[in-house]
């Protein structure tokens, strides 16, 4: 917290973790210092069950680079897709 | 010379009386010791925060680091870390409590020489001279480059509504400040910025700030670690410690 730059989205879908799938109802995304990649900031991305404990979570750090790349991509495949279209 | 220590999750009574564990260790033998209290940082109450806690206990303090992400749950301190940073952090009141609960278990301890100092890391540097503002009972304080001291009206929120360098005019102790002159949180403006505010009300203060070294400058397990300026910022910490709580045992 030492940026405090946090940004939270409530989704709807599931995510996998090491005990197995939950639902996943929050999307937290931060830059700040990562827990394990490399470089002082780091774009983090933590899909959450809000209501479930706190290792209920699927994390990622990414550099800025590759964050706009998953940016893109999502939106590029979503794009392609028949459910894309409508959106 | 024989040489040991008791390092040991307790259970303090934190804000408002919550109940709350801590990591607590202590040299043995009778004291008088001075103590410390540790803030953890935003990485949470985590292996780092157990051995800095053992560090200080090895050089002669009673030390004791409340788990200040207690209220959101047990697991291990990233996935809770994560909890926290989703909630926006912890209220600034709630840490100024749980570090008053840390304090008081340490002087209600017959081994105290009554003198306490706080310590801590990232946010939980801002949290120590929060604290040192906001509260009477520390002898000194240690801030590890803290970000966000300084805050723009739009990071300003309900759990922490005012930029801690508001309360420089309050500050009750002796600071020290280690900081990298390559962190961008906080960046080297907003240190001089701080340093201007302790300066204008006349403040005992010293800050360091070392070149080549970014944020976490300390953390061994971290890309950020610097050994020659963490060896230097650590041995500052002690003689700054030693000069204003006393010789530890």
């Amino acid at each position: 917290m030492c940026t405090g730059i946090i940004e939270n989205t409530k989704v709807s879908g599931s995510g996998k973790g090491p005990q197995g799938w939950f639902s996943v109802d929050q999307v937290s995304v931060c830059f700040d210092h990562p827990d394990h990649a490399q470089g002082e900031h780091a774009v983090i991305i933590n899909f959450l069950n809000s209501g479930a404990g706190p290792s209920a979570r699927i994390a990622v750090e990414l550099t800025p680079e590759s964050a706009k790349s998953l940016v893109r991509v999502i939106l590029a495949s979503m794009s392609r897709s028949r459910a894309g279209q409508n959106i | 010379m024989y040489e040991g220590m008791l390092a040991e999750t307790v259970t303090i009574r934190g804000h408002k009386g919550d109940i709350i564990n801590a990591y607590f260790a202590r040299p043995l033998g009778p004291g008088p010791f001075p103590g410390v209290v540790l803030i953890h940082h935003a990485p949470g109450w985590d292996e780092w925060y157990r051995e800095t806690t053992r560090k200080f206990a090895h050089h002669g303090y009673l030390a004791i680091s409340p788990n200040i992400y207690y209220r959101f749950g047990h697991g291990s301190p990233d996935d809770v870390a994560a909890k926290v940073r989703a909630a926006g952090g912890v209220p600034d009141d709630d840490v100024i409590g749980d570090v008053g609960a840390g304090l008081a278990s340490l002087k209600s301890l017959p081994q105290t020489s009554g003198r306490v100092g706080v310590f801590g890391t990232c946010s939980g540097g801002r949290h120590a001279f929060l604290v040192a503002c906001r509260t009477k009972a520390f002898d000194a304080a240690v801030d590890c480059w803290g970000g966000r001291v300084v805050m723009s009206p739009q990071e300003l929120s309900s759990k922490q509504p005012v930029a801690p360098i508001e309360y420089t005019k309050d500050l009750s102790c002796p600071l020290l400040g280690l900081f990298g002159e390559e962190d961008r949180s906080p960046t080297l403006e907003q240190v001089a910025q701080h340093e201007q505010e302790l300066q204008k009300y006349e403040k005992t203060f010293e800050f360091h700030r070392y070149p080549k070294a970014g944020h976490g400058f300390f953390y061994y397990d971290r890309p950020a670690y610097r050994q020659e300026q963490a060896v230097d910022g650590w041995n500052k910490l002690f003689v700054f410690f030693e000069k204003y709580l006393g010789t530890p045992g």
